[in-house]
């Protein structure tokens, strides 16, 4: 079987771009492959920190040949016309070999019938693989040298081998004016080996010696291979030392990027540093210097890290170890001197200096917002169930004090879990230091919801800040962009309604925000709160979806009332999707989209309006009668269940309804003669129609 | 033969062999810049130079301050006031990480026995409109050096890409002496120590830094430094207004260390910042286009 190896070497790739622009490449050669008429059987793509390598199988030798017919002048046209035309087609005569003439339409036409032999493919890939190469868009693209390619770093090399042989070809680029410097790179049938330990270039044939000499060349060109040597190194270190490991992937794929030749090795720092909180030294190895924390038995780290390196050295890595080890030594004595001094001061001082941060130029310092959140956290304890207002205001006084604290300036990704640290250090009650880490919670549509009454209302409280505060001088989210993040501050709000049962309009919480700010700082309340609602509550439509609320569903509840009650409008649209599970549902939908079509048409061709209740007296027939009865209880006891706010009931009579609407429209007959009949089966129609809209706006779901 | 157990070199040795290695490359050995600067890269050798179509190849020291890095002398890894050795190669040549890696080597760091690894990192100026792609280099795991291919400068795309290598001295020479405090650096080979030159400076700037500099006059200054700045602009003076923004930039570090420069403000001294770098960079290389016509016709 035929085989193309094409091998890109450049400098060091980004680890983050390795993967999508192996694909990327290995799609657009395949794309061109097909437009040249080129089929093969696979086309695979690797990557290594240094190279794209992509490998087609199964091409042809040549293009397959196609039968070409092209039209010519008519048997009259000038001698000078059809001498033209057989130019074009590369004739002589018109006696030669495929020429023809044919009726079209009662003219005689000549024609020209040949067969077009294919180009070899070996020809056609080097023009391709250049285009690619340059086609290969990067996520971040640079030029270098005097060059005008731009690629996502420099390009050292091109090997493109065909079936064992070289191509003859090269990527040409211009280059700025009168610098004497080859303006192409060159293909070859040579490539490198690991940078250190086998910068020589060797020969290539095809992809299976490829991969052999890169691998003696310290080079494990597959990347699913390198996470496997690391995954399966880690644990067996990890195990050697009686540690374990936790979920790792993302290191895992991010060190894989970062090495052709992963050799994994383990250090240790002093166990004096375990006194810092852990999140602090996790931050430190995996974030900064991308390693593996270990743990004992207990779950607890251990003072020891792996490691991943590029190289083997005759010193088994000895020296590549006490280097880490000191720069995991430099990070950490850096951390505990902030730890120490922070711990000098209380989170309470640290708190006062937050006056002198500025939250936004029209909305004062960080420590305007805290007093802020102490009011309006009082008041919305109010709401929530056990929630004690005194830790409430006081973990509103401390949730930003770790703002002003070293750790946080060094590692900003800390905020809110070193003011709970630094709270426990001072005593603070459990639940207060917990909600000052908390307050931030939840970020977006996976991460943890708190659920302690003070955690709740502190991070409802600061939602609220940030959505009335941006709302109230103007800064809205458009289309894409949201450099506030208010998105995921109104969805942190609907996750802590809906997860902890709060019951309280969103008109009225947003006030008590409003009402914390001093006067002028915002717009009028009214001037935004209609807006500031429904951007809530759009939200809240996103995230049913999210959860699997089908679109029209989630619309029907939405539809039917002004509702501003999340927890409200939820318990609608869960009752209306456990009725449209119901056997009666199908039935039930087709009985109201009869009922206010007929209705509809009527109202139309009438000029009139049915929305008004029949009148008794009208009504003859049982099906009918029973019918209205039946509306008119439904309509009682719809009204109850709303109040009680028990959707399950409401939906149970709606489903009731089934029967009675079935039998009217088997029984009674709407267009009779008698007008005043008709109009008055008219209106027990629009009965139908207005009472189930109390409930959901049906003519939005598609039986 | 590679020599083993060589004599670790002091700070000052470091220096003399990038120095060395550097000028063999071709590079012209220029000295540091008189004023008060960020980072090499400030350099007008570095910045105005990465500009236009002429090649150029420089290395030198650069002593660098950051206000708001300083501790008081007490930490051991922080310093406001610290040196850069620069390395600028422009064009870029293709051997460029070979280059840098031998300049390693002759620094007693053999990439054989270590493990050298260039991590994607883009380095951005908002003060002075650049940008480059490139890596941090780290050298098991500490990160010692910068490397950028230049894109763009003052706004104005590279005509020809510049490679700019900037070694973070006290990094690499407490990684080469195996110590764990900057101020325990060997300076001279003969006793002098880092700290012994340096510690006393790192308290004092850092009480200025942080308590001393009096507030109104810093902000008077960056007035000052840039409208000085455009009228030199404005009279066809692109290097002595240079010099004005940098010190524009610097005293808005030091405003930003006293802890007075609020978010939007920000914002708004880095753009004035960026506007004076950007003019600096038209008026610069406009003013070099005419010199070399001018150049071209009295040779004629």
């Amino acid at each position: 079987m035929t085989e193309l190896l094409v091998e890109i070497l450049s400098e060091e790739i980004p680890a983050r771009l390795q993967l999508g622009g192996a694909e990327d490449l290995r799609k657009i050669i395949s794309r061109k492959l097909q437009e040249l008429d080129l089929s093969f059987d696979i086309a695979t793509a690797y990557v290594t920190p240094r190279r794209i390598t992509v490998v087609v199988n199964g091409l042809p030798s040549q293009q397959p040949d196609q039968v070409e017919e092209r039209k010519g002048p008519r048997i009259t046209a000038s001698e000078q016309a059809i001498e033209g035309f057989l130019k074009s087609v590369g004739c002589t005569s018109l006696d030669d070999v495929g020429i023809e003439i044919r009726n079209v339409k009662g003219t005689e036409f000549y024609f020209v019938k040949r067969l077009l032999h294919g180009r070899s493919t070996s020809s056609l890939l080097p023009g391709l693989i250049s285009d690619s190469v340059v086609e290969l868009r990067w996520p971040k693209s640079m030029r270098w040298g005097v060059g005008r390619l731009r690629w996502v770093r420099p390009i050292h090399s091109i090997l493109c081998v065909f079936n064992g042989v070289r191509l003859e070809g090269q990527i040409n680029f211009d280059t700025v004016l009168g610098q004497s410097v080859s303006n192409s790179i060159s293909f070859g049938n040579m490539t490198q080996g690991h940078r250190i330990l086998a910068p020589k270039f060797f020969r290539v044939r095809n992809f299976k010696e490829y991969k052999i000499e890169l691998h003696k060349s310290f080079v494990v060109l597959e990347t699913e291979e390198r996470q496997r040597r690391i995954s399966q190194a880690l644990e067996i270190l990890a195990k050697k030392y009686g540690l374990s490991t936790r979920e790792n992937d993302r290191l895992i794929i991010e060190n894989a990027g970062l090495v052709e030749w992963p050799v994994i090795l383990s250090g240790t720092f002093d166990s004096e540093f375990l006194e810092l909180p852990e999140e602090v030294l996790t931050t430190s190895m995996q974030t900064h210097q991308k390693y593996f924390p270990l743990y004992d038995e207990e779950g607890a780290l251990a003072p020891r890290f792996v490691m991943v390196a590029n190289l083997e050295t005759k010193d088994q890595g000895a020296r590549i170890i006490k280097g880490n080890e000191r720069v995991l030594r430099a990070r950490l004595y850096d951390a505990k001197f902030f730890w120490d001094s922070d711990l000098k001061i209380s989170l309470d001082s640290h708190s006062k200096r937050l006056r002198d941060i500025t939250l936004h130029a029209k909305l004062g310092s960080v420590g305007d917002k805290v007093e802020r959140l102490r009011t309006v956290g009082v008041s919305v304890a109010e709401v929530i169930s056990g929630a004690n207002p005194d830790w409430v205001s006081r973990a509103a006084l401390l949730c930003k004090a770790d703002l002003a604290t070293e750790m946080v300036g060094e590692f900003p990704e800390l905020q809110g879990v070193m003011g709970k640290y630094y709270a426990l250090y001072q005593n603070e009650n459990n639940e207060v230091a917990e909600a000052i880490e908390e307050h931030y919670k939840p970020q977006g549509p996976n991460d943890m919801c708190p659920t302690s009454s003070t955690s709740v209302t502190l991070a409802l409280s600061d939602k609220l800040d940030v959505l009335v505060s941006m709302f109230g001088i103007g800064e809205r989210p458009t289309g894409s962009k949201d450099p506030y993040a208010l998105r995921r501050a109104a969805l942190g709000v609907i996750r802590l309604i809906l997860e902890n049962n709060i019951r309280v309009p969103l008109s009225e919480i947003l006030l008590i925000s409003h009402n914390s700010f001093e006067n002028g700082t915002l717009e009028e309340y009214s001037s935004y709160k209609d807006s500031l609602v429904s951007f809530i509550t759009e939200r809240l439509k996103v995230y049913l979806r999210e959860l699997g609320y089908n679109h029209e569903v989630v619309s029907s509840a939405f539809a039917v009332a002004e509702d501003d009650d999340v927890w409200r409008l939820t318990s609608r649209v869960k009752a209306l999707k456990d009725f449209l599970m119901t056997p009666s549902a199908p039935d039930l939908l087709k009985a109201y989209n009869r009922a206010s079509n007929i209705v509809k048409i009527e109202e139309k061709k009438d000029g009139a309006n049915y929305a008004s209740e029949a009148n008794k007296e009208l009504l003859v027939e049982q099906a009918e009668r029973n019918l209205f009865t039946r509306l008119v209880s439904f309509h009682q006891k719809v009204h109850d269940a709303l109040n009680r706010e028990d959707f399950a009931s409401v939906m149970e009579e709606v489903a009731n309804l089934k029967e009675p609407v079935d039998q009217f429209f088997n029984d009674v007959t709407v267009n009779v003669e008698d007008l005043k009949l008709r109009r008055n089966r008219l209106y027990l129609l629009g009965q139908i129609r207005d009472s189930l809209k109390t409930v959901a706006d049906f003519s939005l779901i598609k039986g | 033969m590679v020599r083993q157990n060589r004599r670790v070199q002091s700070f000052q040795e470091l220096i003399l062999t990038l120095q060395q290695y550097w000028a063999a490359q071709g590079c012209v050995l220029i000295q540091p810049y008189d004023m008060m600067v960020g980072a090499g890269t400030f350099h007008p050798a570095t910045l105005l130079r990465s500009l236009g179509p002429k090649p150029w190849k420089t290395a030198y020291v650069q002593p660098s301050r950051r206000p708001s890095d300083g501790r008081y002398g007490v930490n051991p890894n922080r310093l406001q006031h610290y040196f850069q050795f620069q390395v600028v190669l422009k064009p870029s040549p293709d051997d460029i990480q070979e280059l840098y890696l031998q300049s390693l080597t002759s620094l007693g760091v053999d990439p054989v026995n270590h493990d050298i690894r260039f991590v994607e990192d883009d380095w951005e100026s908002p003060t002075l409109g650049a940008w480059g792609l490139g890596w941090e280099v780290w050298c098991d795991g500490m990160e010692v050096s910068q490397f950028t291919y230049f894109q763009q400068v003052g706004g104005i795309d590279c005509e020809i890409v510049s490679g700019e290598l900037t070694y973070g001295l006290e990094r690499l020479a407490m990684y080469v002496q195996g110590v764990d405090n900057v101020f325990d650096l060997d300076w001279n080979g003969a006793g002098t120590s880092y700290g012994e030159i340096f510690k006393s400076a790192e308290r004092q700037y850092s009480e200025y830094n942080f308590e001393q500099a009096n507030i109104d006059h810093l902000r008077r200054h960056f007035d000052d430094a840039e409208s000085e700045c455009l009228s030199l602009l404005a009279a066809k003076l692109p290097l002595p207004a240079y010099d004005n923004c940098i010190a524009a930039s610097h005293l808005f570090n030091l405003l930003e260390s006293r802890g007075v420069i609020s978010v939007t403000e920000r914002q708004a001294y880095i753009s004035r910042v960026r506007a004076l770098a950007k003019k600096c960079c038209d008026v610069w290389l406009a003013l070099e286009s005419i010199d070399d016509h001018s150049a071209t016709e009295k040779n004629d």
